[in-house]
């Protein structure tokens, strides 16, 4: 039974002519690498064809995914359920700044957990959340790998360590004066 | 223009994320300034994290450490003299060796000059990336001898070397790899686990990062060993620095013949790729790894069939954590009976710690299986950072047992740990000072649990979250009802434990259990009179 070869309009806006195009290139990076002899293999393309997508454009928009998956030979539902079961992808874009603070054990030990709440009233912005002006997203995230140098934060993809609670001050004066 | 001194700084992530990269800027800045060109290597990371960024200058009688350097240190070094090449020449300048944050020669900082770096050997030392300065310091040694040698003899080798699975289950590799070898298939697989996704781990990391070629390697003997053609490294996506690094290792050992459509250019076909995770914890299990590369959601498949006979695609394959691969070159390189020197009891070998948490002085320590908790928290952790008694002390991962004081001296090995209800796991230890409360982080235990759980299994799924719920209960409960909750506690990890598919339901209570018999004053309940424990 063919499956995914009758993409559904999604609910909600339709797909872009650039996220189309992103997509496009996507597939032609990825679906080459698959071995032809590999039962179903075209799916193993998935996960990078996502990450280009996100990686290019800051999300995967949802109107994409039937089209991902019939590129893919995959149903919209086995595609939805990938980009929502991975917690690295995001189906609406982030805020124009993303702070990301480690939660995990060793960032625990040197006060993690309370500085994720000052970050939180500082940037005004909830935990998980995008700030509703869409100026932060702050969200949790558990072990960046510097367990030593803790706690670990990710500030718009730089890494940095031995965060504390003036550092915070710092990224929220910054965002604020680029405003 | 000047010929400028030697130097050295890191290019791991923890540096970078501690300033490296600009302290590199203003070195830079600053020879350019002088009319000169910088000369410096970015290395991996000597391990010392504390001390990153940890600049090195070469001098006669080896390299010199400065640390922890900000780009705001530097123009007191550049006035001392750090870029002049006397240095290398002469030797080191005074005003350097009277500079506050000189350390003297690294290889003679203690905390370095008591390990035994086996895997971890050229990490620190070398540019990750260069093949002349892999193949300097004895890089394809090991794939040489293993392509000299009959497959089922490269086999024996790891067999007899006494290997085990770094990533934390501690299967005998060896075993694994026969398996994969009397397999009959038109195809095999080596997959690499580098889903490091244990806090207070990072070795898979630093090795990544500071040595891609050992673990190049060491999958190009496992292929050769078992008959595989291609393999692939799965990467989590939160070490964007490790699969910069794997990726351009990978391209430039192919290019150069290494690897590719013959091994060093006469052996057979071996093809590696890259694939990048997506932030799924559960990936770190072999299956869940398979299913994401095959383009699924990471759901543990239930065993048998075994990976090795059944796994990427349907392959036979060989699934290795990233050190346990690394430490195959040096087995080949140097015989199985060098290595199985090392270590304790049916330990062999060395691991890499990874001191974490609220240590002084965090960072990697390779050492042979045998050494106590205790000498590694205080001989090289320098004891607490905040300067506080340390309480408690994680080992092997947010699924490991917290480690009470009476058992800092129990020597650490596989066998050991067990006999006392902790696991070594990956090698994390994470400490807490005495302000830590146990009965949060049990609780902890269960959020991060319901968090990752894939959903396959009932007492993971459910367990979690009814897990932090009675949490809840016994914290608030009056001492009177206490004793109902607990036994809740105890019949719930009980399911957890004999009922969940994989370690991620299996392990949880493990953390959570040890909490409740060590510290349950934490939970408002008394201490146990003769419990022995602490």
């Amino acid at each position: 039974m063919p499956r995914g070869s009758a993409p559904q309009p999604p609910h909600g806006p339709a797909a872009t002519a650039p996220q189309r195009e992103c997509l496009q290139q996507a597939l032609a990076l990825h679906l080459p690498d698959i071995p032809a002899e590999v039962p179903g293999g075209s799916a193993s393309a998935l996960l990078p064809v996502l990450h280009h997508i996100q990686d290019a454009l800051g999300f995967v928009p949802p109107a994409l995914v039937p089209e991902i998956g019939a590129a893919l030979s995959l149903s919209r539902a086995e595609v939805h359920g990938v980009v929502t079961y991975y917690h690295h992808f995001r189906s609406a874009p982030a805020g124009r700044h993303v702070v990301q603070i480690c939660q995990a054990e060793a960032c625990r030990a040197n006060g993690a957990v309370a500085l994720m709440a000052h970050a939180s009233a500082r940037l005004a912005c909830a935990p998980g959340y995008t700030r509703a002006d869409g100026g932060v997203t702050l969200e949790p995230v558990y072990c960046l790998g510097l367990c030593a140098t803790g706690p670990a934060a990710i500030v718009d993809d730089k890494l940095r360590a031995r965060v504390s609670a003036a550092t915070v001050d710092d990224w929220a004066s910054r965002f604020e004066d680029a405003r | 223009m000047n010929l400028l001194s030697m130097l050295y700084l890191s290019r791991d992530a923890a540096a970078v994320a501690a300033g490296a990269d600009e302290v590199s800027e203003a070195l830079r800045d600053a020879a350019v300034a002088r009319g000169d060109v910088l000369n410096h290597v970015r290395t991996g990371s000597r391990g010392m994290l504390w001390l990153e960024p940890l600049l090195e200058v070469e001098t006669p009688a080896g390299r010199v450490a400065f640390g922890p350097v900000t780009a705001a240190d530097v123009p007191s070094l550049v006035d001392a003299g750090v870029l002049d090449d006397a240095n290398r020449l002469e030797g080191l300048r005074d005003t350097l060796r009277t500079h506050p944050l000189h350390l003297g020669l690294t290889e003679q900082i203690p905390y370095f000059a008591k390990q035994q770096r086996i895997t971890f050997a050229r990490v620190g030392v070398t540019d990750p990336l260069s093949l002349d300065d892999y193949a300097a310091l004895g890089g394809w040694a090991g794939l040489d001898k293993a392509l000299a040698m009959a497959p089922p003899a490269v086999v024996d080798a790891v067999v007899e070397s006494g290997l085990r699975g770094r990533g934390g289950a501690a299967f005998p590799a060896g075993i694994k790899w026969k398996t994969v070898a009397a397999a009959v298939a038109p195809r095999k697989a080596v997959v690499c686990n580098a889903d490091e996704g244990d806090s207070g781990t990072f070795s898979d990391r630093m090795l990544m990062e500071g040595d891609p070629y050992t673990l190049v390697e060491g999958m190009a003997i496992a292929a050769v060993a078992v008959g595989a053609t291609c393999g692939v490294i799965y990467v989590r996506s939160e070490y964007p620095h490790a699969e910069a690094a794997l990726r351009e290792a990978i391209a430039r050992a192919t290019a150069a013949g290494h690897i590719g459509a013959a091994l060093r250019g006469r052996g057979p076909e071996f093809r590696l790729d890259v694939r990048r995770g997506a932030g799924s914890y559960v990936c770190g299990e072999e299956t869940a790894l398979l299913e994401s590369i095959e383009g699924r959601r990471g759901v543990v498949r239930a065993k048998p069939p075994l990976p090795a006979l059944h796994g990427l695609f349907g392959w036979p394959t060989v699934i290795n954590n990233v050190i346990t691969l690394a430490s195959v070159p040096r087995i080949l390189a140097d015989g199985a009976a060098s290595y199985h020197a090392f270590g304790a009891g049916r330990s062999r070998g060395t691991l890499p710690f990874q001191l974490a948490g609220n240590l002084k002085q965090g960072g990697l320590v390779e050492l042979p299986f045998g050494v106590t908790l205790r000498e590694l928290l205080f001989d090289f952790g320098g004891g607490s950072r905040s300067g506080r008694p340390i309480k408690a002390v994680q080992v092997g991962g947010p699924l490991g047992a917290y480690v009470p004081e009476s058992q800092w001296d129990v020597p650490i090995d596989y066998e050991a740990y067990a006999a006392v209800g902790a696991t070594v796991g990956h090698g994390g230890i994470v400490a807490h000072d005495d302000t830590a409360d146990l009965a949060g982080l049990a609780r902890y235990a269960f959020e991060f649990c319901a968090l990752e759980s894939c959903g396959k299994c009932t007492p993971c799924r459910i367990g979690s979250t009814r897990g932090v719920e009675v949490v809840e209960r016994l914290v608030a409960a009056p001492v009177s009802l206490k004793g109902a909750q607990e036994e809740l506690l105890r019949d719930l990890c009980d399911t957890m434990v004999s009922g969940s598919l994989c370690a991620m339901g299996g392990m949880t209570p493990f953390p959570v259990l040890s909490a409740l018999d060590h510290y349950p004053e934490d939970f408002g309940l008394p201490r146990r009179a003769a419990a022995g424990d602490r």
